[in-house]
């Protein structure tokens, strides 16, 4: 299959300044090494805990930030390095969605101009065409078209959500880049989003790269799951394979610390000691094997932990410290 | 739920109201329930729905002017809360009732070390020496798992990580062994694997300690495993309470249903249609008539007159009996 989106290897270090007289004495390596790539109409979930580096990514994807080094390739053009002006035909087609609804809208635009401004941007259409547009659009994503001369502050979260939506639209993108949508908002209100956005992909045939911290809700939207621990991808897996058989154990802490609902599900939770260590100075091996103190740690100092396919489809870090005994055994043979 | 004489907690047609430019807004409605003795209760619903303000009114932190007790009563052990004065409420909170709130940073003093203001607690409730306050301190430092709490104890609260400061907060709420905590959303702000900790600290502690539990959250999952009992509130007033073993399996009331329903887990199919509730969170009123989740649900106000009353369905499972929203009309 023809890829919409492939990221090689993405590295983005921001610069850490200090000393007397400030100059660089480190780097934040937010994003360290990241390969993926997402298809047509498909959607790649990204899920991990604050601070790994999740947001970043998806900002870098779609060139809001300069990366360090590695390659992004959108539908067969090299993008990690071109200009701001030569992207500006190219970003019609990816479009970011962003947590928090109050932040993203500017309070003083009415709805019309916040959804009509990117059109006007690109040039398209006459007055009365971005008119109906813009009534079409809302229509699309459940507002009604009075809503129109209205301000974002008039307007609840889930609404708010909904504008954010209807102005990503606007140029009919391929790509769209879901940072954290339904974070902020109800449960009920958090699933008639959920809906909305798996609706409109099944319309408009987009793609989604869907972030968030919430594992059921990121499994519940993609075809495939992307699992991130400090700035690496740990495991990439289908969804129904990460959730049925994850492999590494941060995947497995992950899914045991999420409560469930049923009171009769009996689950053991793994419980983790600390917290995820500082991207500044981050452990010279497995990170993961350094939080939960594995024996074999040592070993990973200066070890390929690259992710490898364990079996069709499933791909896992190759790390002696988070991969079971058999796992080990197969990944090594690979290397 | 329980026999009221048994209950630690009990809290009585409890009515809150806040005076906006909006005019008066019932914010919590003749909410009662209450916490047994070494019991947990839940309290769950969307924002707006009264859940905050129903513990800050129990333990007389409103927002001053606006937020007002308008009726009710709120007894514990024995004695109503809502009619004790300023210096007797200073000494049940933080003294025999704990407060934890959900964003740790709010609840410390950034310009004060942690060690000062653990202790603090212990001078303010014991009568006892700065020395002893301080060891007392260091020891529940140590109690909630800190790691070299001797060195936390001479930072300040940026220096700690999100989980390692609601450790703190959760220290300050229980230094005096109190006897119930008020928990509101204590893990929201946490990530996922921190959430775990933080709940089984708490849960070993309480039966340590022999504790009461109140705990305030959105989210249905950490109820369902942390809790005895389950309150669901919906715009200020109780549409549903009883045992989370039987709420859970079987939700009565359409709210308690819809949510349950509308959240993915790990076991629906990817990318398939979730049910939802429609429309959205009702806003508060002064005097609201009829059953407001038929509101939210698009029944017209002319059909709706009479509040709905709670009716005891099985021995403590009490639910607002709504014949549309018991009937699975919505």
């Amino acid at each position: 299959m023809h890829n919409l989106l492939t990221v090689s290897n993405l590295t983005m270090h921001f610069p850490v300044r200090g000393g007397v007289i400030p100059r660089q004495v480190g780097a934040v390596k937010a994003v360290d090494g990241v390969s993926l790539h997402i298809g047509p109409g498909e959607t790649l979930g990204l899920v991990g805990e604050s601070g790994c580096g999740k947001s970043t990514l998806g900002k870098a994807v779609v060139r809001l930030l300069k990366p360090t080094s590695g390659s992004i390739e959108f539908n067969g053009t090299d993008i990690t390095k071109m200009s701001q002006r030569a992207l500006r035909p190219l970003r019609r087609d990816f479009q970011m969605i962003f947590q928090d609804p109050v932040e993203s809208l500017d309070p003083r635009m009415s709805v019309r101009s916040i959804i009509e401004e990117p059109l006007l941007i690109h040039k398209i259409g006459s007055r009365s065409d971005r008119v109906r547009m813009v009534n079409e659009l809302l229509d699309r994503v459940g507002l009604p078209s009075s809503a129109a001369e209205r301000y974002p502050f008039e307007f609840s979260g889930g609404q708010r959500q909904r504008i954010g939506i209807a102005r990503a639209l606007a140029l009919k993108p391929k790509l769209i880049v879901c940072d954290e949508p339904v974070s902020a908002l109800d449960v009920s209100i958090q699933s008639q989003i959920l809906n909305l956005l798996v609706e409109l992909q099944r319309e408009l045939g987009l793609s989604y790269l869907f972030i968030a911290h919430d594992l059921s809700v990121v499994k519940h939207v993609s075809d495939r799951v992307a699992v991130m621990y400090l700035g690496k991808i740990v495991e990439l897996a289908p969804s129904e394979s990460i959730y049925r058989d994850p492999r590494h154990a941060y995947t497995k802490a992950l899914l045991s610390a999420i409560p469930s609902t049923d009171p009769n599900a009996s689950r053991e939770r793994i419980l983790l000691e600390g917290e995820i260590p500082s991207p500044i100075d981050p452990p010279r091996g497995s990170a993961f094997g350094h939080r939960i103190k594995h024996p074999r740690y040592d070993e990973t100092i200066g070890m390929d932990l690259s992710l490898r396919e364990i079996k069709p489809g499933h791909w896992v870090a190759a790390d002696p410290c988070c991969v079971s005994a058999d796992d080990w055994k197969k990944l090594s043979l690979q290397k | 739920m329980n026999d009221p004489k048994q209950s630690l907690l009990v809290v009585d047609k409890l009515i809150t109201s806040f005076d906006t430019d909006r005019g008066f807004l019932r914010a919590v409605d003749q909410v009662s329930f209450s916490v047994p003795a070494g019991g947990t209760v839940g309290i769950v619903g969307e924002s707006g729905c009264g859940k905050s303000v129903t513990a800050m009114s129990i333990v007389r932190l409103l927002p001053q002017p606006a937020g007002k007790i308008i009726g009710g009563h709120v007894w514990f052990k024995g004695e109503d809360l809502l009619r004790a004065d300023d210096d007797r409420m200073r000494k049940i909170r933080g003294g025999e009732i704990g407060v934890i709130f959900q964003e740790p940073m709010s609840a410390l003093n950034p310009l004060h070390r942690i060690g000062r203001q653990v202790a603090e607690v212990f001078l303010l409730h014991r009568n006892i020496s700065k020395n002893d306050a301080w060891d007392q301190a260091l020891a529940m430092l140590k109690l909630v798992g800190i790691p070299a709490p001797e060195k936390r104890m001479m930072e300040y609260p940026h220096q700690l990580s999100g989980g390692m400061r609601q450790r703190v907060v959760i220290a300050l709420a229980l230094a005096c062994r109190p006897s119930l905590v008020i928990a509101d959303e204590p893990t929201t702000a946490l990530d996922v694997t921190v959430q775990a900790q933080i709940l089984d600290l708490m849960a070993r502690l309480r039966s340590e300690m022999n504790m009461s539990m109140m705990l305030i959250t959105h989210d249905l999952g950490v109820v369902a495993e942390n809790c005895d009992e389950v309150v669901v509130m919906y715009a200020g007033r109780v549409v549903e309470k009883g045992p989370v073993s039987e709420i859970f399996a079987k939700p009565l009331h359409a709210y308690t249903r819809g949510l349950l329903r509308s959240m993915p887990t790990l076991e629906s199919k990817p990318k398939s249609l979730l049910p939802v509730i429609p429309g959205m969170v009702a806003s508060l009123g002064e005097h609201v008539h009829g059953c407001r989740f038929c509101q939210r649900m698009g029944i017209a106000a002319s059909e709706l007159r009479e509040r709905p009353a709670l009716i005891e369905i099985t021995p403590g499972h009490w639910v607002e009996n709504c014949p549309r929203c018991l009937g699975g009309e919505h």
